[in-house]
């Protein structure tokens, strides 16, 4: 789509905080599930509609700078609505608890959160290779004027995909708010990380971020593991090698 | 459309320019490199903004909207340069804008290369075959006017021929109008029952195919041949 935005990150933490909110009211993990990822989709396409489709002719800049925007907000938002403390909410029933396979030990939620990413990512794959509203993205990435000279109205796919890309950032960060502590400022840790990911992966490729996110996962817990004051200096000099050796990213189209 | 004005950014690069294209019609739009044929037909399909003017397809006004609509309407562009979608298959470019029950196997006949080829990407095809993809693309959108933007560029001298009996063909049999812009003289005359010449963005001549044919004063004058 060649967009650049920032507030992923302010996504993610707005789905955390819808876990927090709903499983406090309700105490139902999987209400939120289903809440969090839909409200945050909903904020995200009124934002495409209200703001962001005024900026695609205005470049890159224009949208860091309303995405980044966003994120001030959004913190400010919910530190107005939720106050500066840190929260954390238990894994729903069932989840709890932890289990040992041939001497690890892995909580059973881990596992949940290993089988939500694997059909997340089935989903994206599925969706981007072989369905229609893949190849007009696929299309769209390449040439948007081609795709509207054939009857394909861009501005409905844009702002269903960004609706889309919110809501999975929400849905993010209501798996991740059992595990993580829940506070205004979450945003930052996730948003930089995903913008590695996503440039080391290749823009504009799905399967680029799944890679991106494999090797980014791992080298941060090895890293964390092995030499944990440098965790963060080897996710960057992994995105630095990886651009060095190829600019356009693991999986990028050629510009 | 009637005292059409567009360009890009400040600057006017066609002015006041009317052209017809009549329903079964084929008409040239001829003119030298940088004379306006691609914006003006850019212009035409809702890619390029109109200053002034107004267009109408079929009766209804067309200036003004979003290509997507203009699409819509019925009327189809075939790109300078082709722009297939180097990321998506044979097929799928042609599925893209697929409407009203458009069947792939329609266009696979015309273009018998297309179904050898349908899964293969559009960056890893020949010339020729990125012509037929595009115009088999844009027939998949059910057009019942084809604007061709120098579907000659870069093609064998055969390959050129064989459009040219394909968009007869297709005139014929599928009642299309057709809205050519050619540097490619033969082509365009085999072509079309009228011509426009363009030059420095406005319309300096226009005629019959035929007189314009026969005319080498002419040709010489507009187009330097």
């Amino acid at each position: 789509m060649d967009v650049l935005n920032l507030a992923h990150g302010s996504f993610y933490m707005l789905g955390a905080y819808a876990a927090f909110a709903v499983v406090s009211k309700t105490g139902n993990f999987w209400l939120a599930l289903l809440l969090g990822p839909l409200s945050v989709g909903l904020i995200g396409g009124l934002m495409e509609l209200l703001l962001f489709r005024r900026l695609y002719q205005r470049g890159h800049l224009a949208q860091v700078l309303l995405s980044f925007g966003f994120t001030l907000v959004f913190v400010d938002l919910v530190r107005s609505g939720f106050g500066p403390r840190t929260y954390g909410i238990a894994p729903p029933p069932g989840l709890g608890g932890a289990f040992h396979v041939a001497g690890a030990s892995f909580t059973k939620y881990d596992v949940f959160i290993l089988g939500v990413s694997v059909l997340v990512a089935l989903v994206l794959l599925v969706a981007w290779r072989l369905l229609k509203v893949g190849a007009v993205l696929r299309a769209g990435v390449s040439d948007k004027e081609m795709v509207g000279l054939l009857g394909i109205d861009l501005g409905l796919v844009f702002t269903l995909t960004f609706a889309f890309g919110a809501a999975l950032a929400g849905l993010g960060g209501v798996v991740a708010a059992p595990f993580v502590a829940i506070y205004p400022a979450m945003d930052d840790n996730v948003l930089i990380l995903a913008l590695v990911v996503v440039v080391l992966g290749g823009l504009g490729s799905i399967e680029g971020a799944l890679a991106g996110s494999l090797l980014i996962g791992l080298a941060f817990s090895f890293g964390t593991f092995y030499l944990q004051e440098f965790s963060i200096a080897i996710v960057f000099a992994l995105m630095a090698a990886v651009l060095v050796l190829r600019p356009r990213g693991l999986f990028g189209i050629r510009q | 459309m009637r005292g059409l004005t567009a360009g890009y950014g400040g600057l006017a690069v066609v002015r006041d320019v009317d052209l017809r294209v009549a329903a079964g019609e084929a008409v040239a739009l001829l003119g030298r490199n940088g004379a306006g044929k691609t914006t003006t037909l850019l212009t035409i399909a809702g890619a390029l903004p109109i200053r002034s003017g107004s267009i109408a397809v079929d009766g209804r006004p067309a200036a003004g909207l979003p290509s997507y609509r203009i699409a819509r309407l019925g009327l189809s562009l075939i790109p300078q340069g082709r722009r297939i979608f180097p990321a998506l298959s044979v097929e799928e470019n042609l599925t893209l804008g697929a409407r009203r029950g458009a069947v792939v196997g329609t266009v696979q006949e015309l273009f018998p290369v297309l179904a050898e080829r349908a899964r293969v990407f559009g960056s890893n095809l020949s010339g020729g075959e990125q012509q037929m993809l595009a115009i088999g693309r844009a027939l998949m959108t059910q057009p019942r006017l084809l604007l061709m933007d120098e579907p000659s560029e870069g093609l064998a001298p055969q390959v050129v021929r064989q459009i040219g009996e394909l968009v007869g063909r297709l005139r014929r049999e599928r009642d299309l109008s057709i809205l050519i812009a050619e540097q490619n003289l033969a082509l365009a005359l085999a072509v079309a029952d009228r011509v426009y010449v363009l030059e420095r963005g406005e319309v300096v001549h226009e005629g019959t195919a035929a007189a314009f044919g026969e005319d080498r004063a002419l040709q010489r004058r507009y187009l330097g041949v």
